[in-house]
């Protein structure tokens, strides 16, 4: 390739980028979609028996730990973590694994100790469009996001939302704010686990990613009457 | 001949970039009324389809593959990548295979290792340096790769579980994607299990089924619009398991052989159609 070339290309694609910049931020209407639900599990042709130990074995000799994401922080697997690798899909985990998970991760929610449940919206709002944290570019004990929008619709005004998850829009005007939608908001962003057994959600509070005031603020953006996704 | 051909058809990507930037832009406006980015984006991609830079990328690794180099002075046109030294038409759309000499299952870029290793004469360190390019820095690994994949544009992807190891792996693979670990509790299963799914306004892949492995495994690499260079399966694995909030994978790590394996079986039956194009 010429210099000519490589600059011009670069000059091309650094246009093509900003279009396309442009381009999502302007595209509109995302159906409040309804993913099918997985019809098939792996079509595992396969008769190969491997165990627990044997991918224990490649992920200790395919990785190493750098800042926030340690090798110990994955294979060292806790209760929820395992149960639910055997069931990928949560919608068929069996019942009684599913209430065993759900009993065991409510017990770890901790509940803010002087009653402050809600902070500012506008915080969370920052909190919830933030992607960053936890990578193994991530600086160790950096801010995190809480990215909700990766996942879920939160308010009219932000049309670049994902659909992993429910949309939240008008959450707190659906339901109110009685102390039980409170405390169990509280907890679902805490442990989601312990609302629904192997759910696709991070355990924002247990795991550590958010603090508290940062879940308070959260809290606000799903409850507070005044916040945009209550409109 | 093939070389300068390659290079007009080049200089013709670069005035159709150009074009359809121009055109993006517009199409900016309309895509309101016109229905989803998904749908936008492939209209973009469609327009650019004559003209992709990675042909750029495949006519430099064509000359390092035929270039003598290393201790040894040797090219790598004697590469065993599975279907013979030599053999390179097709070998892609087989790939992860076992390895009789190295007694392993192999992806692409491992094998590629090893012949740089066992043909040139360099160090395991020397064969696998740079193989993501940065800024300044471009990746000879990254230009082979491309030229070997586009030896088997339009070929049906054919990966065989035919020796115990091959069997193996998948199993392995399979494990993998759906292991659950680290800070957010992520496996690959959580954003590729299901259809119609989206992160913001990116959608994704559901890797379980034909349909969406053959869509994904068979348009890496890809020139990332995004990022000026054309990136491999690798990469994308590696890029996965970072947002996936686990540790670093090695370059050629067992984890990635296993996961692509996984993926490529998966695929099996889709026309092979890269180096493509992305965002």
């Amino acid at each position: 390739m010429t210099r000519y070339q490589s600059m011009a290309l670069t000059a091309v694609a650094t246009l093509a980028l900003a279009a396309m910049a442009t381009f999502s931020l302007s595209a509109l209407a995302q159906d409040a979609a309804k993913p099918a639900r997985a019809t098939k599990s792996a079509s595992a042709a396969t008769t190969a028996k491997v165990t627990d130990a044997d991918v224990r074995q490649m992920i200790e000799s395919s990785f190493t730990s750098k800042g926030p994401a340690t090798v110990e922080g994955v294979i060292n697997q806790d209760g929820a973590q395992k149960a639910c690798s055997q069931y990928p899909d949560r919608t068929r985990v069996p019942a009684t694994i599913a209430k065993k998970v759900e009993a065991a991760e409510l017990k770890q929610v901790k509940y803010p100790a002087d009653s402050n449940w809600i902070g500012d919206w506008k915080e969370g709002e920052k909190i919830a469009q933030n992607g960053r944290g936890m990578q193994f570019t991530d600086p160790v004990g950096g801010v995190n996001g809480g990215n909700c929008y990766a996942c879920h619709q939160m308010t009219k005004a932000e049309i670049s939302f994902g659909n992993i998850g429910p949309s939240l829009y008008q959450y707190g005007k659906l339901r109110g704010n009685s102390p039980e939608v409170v405390k169990y908001t509280w907890g679902k962003i805490w442990d989601s686990n312990a609302y629904s057994a192997c759910s696709n959600m991070p355990r924002f509070g247990h795991k550590g990613i958010l603090t508290e005031q940062q879940i308070r603020d959260v809290m606000a953006l799903l409850l507070d009457p005044a916040s945009p996704v209550n409109q | 001949m093939r070389n300068t051909r390659r290079r007009l058809r080049g200089t013709v990507a670069l005035a159709a970039m150009a074009t359809a930037a121009a055109s993006l832009a517009g199409l900016a406006q309309l895509a309101q009324a016109q229905g989803s980015t998904a749908e936008e984006i492939a209209k973009y991609r469609q327009m650019l389809a004559e003209g992709n830079p990675a042909e750029l990328w495949e006519a430099a690794g064509e000359e390092l593959w035929k270039k003598p180099a290393g201790p040894k002075n040797a090219s790598l046109e004697q590469c065993d990548l599975g279907k013979g030294p030599g053999v390179t038409k097709g070998a892609y759309a087989e790939l992860p295979r076992y390895f009789k000499d190295a007694n392993k299952v192999m992806d692409l870029e491992q094998r590629l290792a090893w012949c740089r290793v066992t043909l040139q004469g360099l160090t395991q360190e020397e064969a696998t340096k740079q193989p993501f390019s940065a800024s300044g820095k471009s990746s000879d690994i990254e230009r082979l790769a491309s030229y070997l994949t586009g030896e088997s544009r339009g070929v049906k992807m054919n990966v065989q579980l035919t020796h115990p190891e091959e069997k193996r792996v998948y199993a392995l693979g399979q494990k993998m994607f759906f292991y659950r670990g680290g800070a957010y509790d992520f496996a690959c299963a959580t954003c590729h299990a299901v259809d119609g799914q989206r992160i913001r306004l990116q959608d994704l892949p559901n890797l379980l089924e034909s349909k969406g492995a053959q869509a994904a495994y068979t348009t890496w690499p890809a020139y990332r619009v995004s990022q000026g260079e054309v990136r491999t399966m690798q990469h994308r694995i590696y890029d996965c398991l970072r947002q996936q909030r686990f540790p670093e994978p090695a370059y050629g790590s067992d984890v990635i052989t296993a996961l692509s394996m996984f993926l490529a079986k998966n695929a099996n039956g889709g026309t092979y159609d890269g180096p493509n194009m992305k965002r």
